[in-house]
């Protein structure tokens, strides 16, 4: 049995459609991101799957449960990181922890927890005083402190340092490796390329690409990228005539990227130009990203 | 879910004694509940002087001790619960709270236990300072009555406080809407002013509609030795009209609160009446 299913979900804020039809199915154990652009309505679905928004049509099962009318049984085996929150300022961070912790018939340690997102150090620090990193990393803790089997996580990391979001993607990984399934939205592509099985794109409401995030948008079929730059006032010549410009930077799609490095590597010798930073990759997500919700452009 | 190692019971009481950690390291609402009734009391007795009163028979420190309980009490559990439960929702504290197994209503039961707690220290440090500095007598007969009295009083309080979270459009409203309730009813109520009896009438009868007159009265007439006197025996001190009253107003406040409390922020909300959720809804 799938850990969520969503079908034709649509919601309206009062004129505002902000979810327009979505189906998508998320399997125990997987992980699953939401990427989009601002506005997509991505925090609108997890919501409604949280059971903290209704919804305006469509079937939801989170866990075989109906979200809008599940109770403590439901909220007794999710978690919740939202967007947006607060916690108590005037308490520390062990007292959130243990507070939001004794609600939970199963629950991991304080201890654990302080050590699992990093705050050691600030255990005994009212929450009032943390930086807005430490603070989300707290939201985490709270978000897995009742050992969720499933963890709904909105742009988790926002905020954090980059070595503390790689401690927030082991955390994550580490309860994938224990069986549990997360529901993730982020605006980071590293973030989706490193920890979900699978994605979606979500734009202006609808999903506009779904699947692996090595497949996305036809990212596997996609050609390699030779890419390079040239000193100024070089004359570009032979095969670099097939070059397309992007900003100061060449690109070849290459099919076979033996040849057509050792062609222009071998231009580039007998005239005796320099190629500089020569590197060769794929579309990355996030360029199979930009080109689905169109090319960046928000609106 | 079959047992759950941890009790309802034992749930409330850790909500009741995080609510009082919070409060107590909040300064300004420890000092607008407990210490500003206090400096009413010392302010009045200075400017009046704690002679008896001679329309009702008591000293002003006996009356004005009894009547800043009641507003300190008043003060812990409506103006406190209404401002900072509307802060918390607009914070995003109750839809956290919410979306975790803690039934709503042991969070609100740990809100109002707070609330009722700290209205019973702002009581007790009142009647204490006011036997100390202006030898307030306590009446064995009307203790009964006066902890019912108290009991009822901050109950209804506490609906009321609920409801008008409820009903404030913002957090920011609160404490404006709070007040703005509060202060000219308790002008009428005899807490910052004496109700002798040469106060009008209609007045009188307008302000008895309300709690506060109710609450207040039932109070202040527990400590004038004339009427515990005149009333005599326990059960005789009970002001069952005057408790009435406030029972009316707090089922009332309560049915209501119940039906318009959000436990989503209220900044920025556009949608209306569709994200509210009740109380009951669980
Ligand atoms: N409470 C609300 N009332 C009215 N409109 C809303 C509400 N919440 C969201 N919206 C609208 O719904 C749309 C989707 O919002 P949502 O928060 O789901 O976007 P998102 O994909 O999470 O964006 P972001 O990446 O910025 O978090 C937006 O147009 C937003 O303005
Ligand atoms: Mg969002």
């Amino acid at each position: 049995m799938a850990a969520i299913v969503v079908r034709r979900l649509v919601k309206h804020y009062g004129d505002v459609a902000a979810v327009r039809g979505i189906d998508f199915e998320v399997r125990p154990g997987e992980v699953f991101a939401l990427l989009g652009p601002n506005g997509a309505g991505k925090s609108t679905t997890v919501e409604i799957l949280e059971g903290h928004r209704t919804r305006s049509g469509g079937e939801i099962e989170v866990l075989g449960f109906d979200p809008e009318t599940a109770g403590r049984d439901f909220r007794e085996r999710i978690g919740i990181v939202l967007q947006t929150t607060a916690i108590e300022r005037e308490l520390t961070v062990t007292e959130a922890i243990d507070i939001h912790g004794r609600v939970y018939a199963g629950r991991r340690s304080t201890q654990e927890l302080v050590e699992l997102v990093g705050l050691e150090e600030k255990a005994g620090a009212r929450v009032k005083t943390l930086s807005g990193g430490q603070k989300r990393r707290l939201e985490l803790a709270l978000g897995i402190v009742g050992d969720p089997d499933l963890l709904f996580l909105d742009e988790p990391t926002t905020g954090f340092d980059p070595s503390a979001r790689r401690q927030a993607w082991s955390v994550i990984a580490n309860l994938t490796s224990l069986g549990k399934t997360v529901l993730l939205t982020t605006h980071y592509m590293d973030e989706a390329q490193h920890l979900a099985d699978r994605v979606a794109v979500i734009s202006a409401g609808r999903i506009v690409a779904e699947g692996t995030p090595d497949t996305l948008g036809g990212r596997a079929e996609a050609s390699t990228r030779v890419s390079f730059s040239l000193p100024v006032g070089t004359a570009v010549g032979g095969p670099l005539e097939r070059a397309r410009a992007d900003g100061d930077r060449y690109v070849l799609e290459a099919d076979d990227v033996t040849r057509v490095l050792h062609e222009i590597t071998g231009w580039a010798l007998h005239n005796d130009v320099e190629l500089i930073d020569v590197t060769v990759d794929r579309p990355t997500l996030e360029d199979v990203y930009l080109e689905l919700t169109g090319g960046g452009q928000d609106d | 879910m079959t047992e759950r190692p941890i009790s309802d019971l034992s749930l409330v009481w850790h909500q009741i004694r995080y609510q009082n950690r919070i409060f107590w390291r909040t300064p300004v609402a420890a000092f607008f509940t407990i210490v500003f009734p206090l400096m009413f009391l010392v302010i009045f007795t200075t400017v009046f002087g704690n002679d008896r009163i001679s329309e009702i028979g008591v000293t002003f420190g006996q009356y004005y001790a009894s009547a800043m309980a009641v507003f300190g009490a008043v003060s812990a559990t409506y103006t406190n619960l209404a401002v900072q439960t509307a802060i918390a929702r607009d914070d995003g504290i109750l839809k956290r709270v919410r979306g975790t197994p803690l039934p709503p209503w042991i969070y609100i039961a740990g809100r109002v236990g707070s609330a009722v707690y700290i209205a019973a220290i702002a009581v007790v440090v009142m009647l204490a300072f006011g036997s100390v500095a202006y030898g307030v007598r306590i009446f064995g007969e009307s203790l009964p009555s006066l902890i019912v009295t108290f009991v009822i009083g901050v109950a209804c309080f506490a609906a009321l406080g609920l409801l008008v979270a409820a009903l404030a459009p913002s957090s920011d409203a609160t404490p404006v809407l709070a007040n703005a309730t509060l202060l000219p009813l308790a002008f009428i109520s005899g807490i910052f002013f004496i109700s002798g009896p040469n106060e009008p009438a209609a007045l009188r009868a307008i302000a008895g509609l309300f709690p506060l007159r109710p609450f207040g009265l039932a109070f202040h007439d527990g400590f004038d030795p004339l009427e515990v006197a005149a009333r005599g025996g326990w059960l005789g001190q009970f002001h069952w009209p005057e408790l009435a009253v406030m029972m009316l107003w707090m089922v009332g406040a309560a049915v209501l609160a119940t039906r318009v409390f959000t436990w989503e922020p209220r900044v920025g909300e556009r949608e209306g009446g569709r994200r509210r959720r009740s109380l009951a809804a669980r």
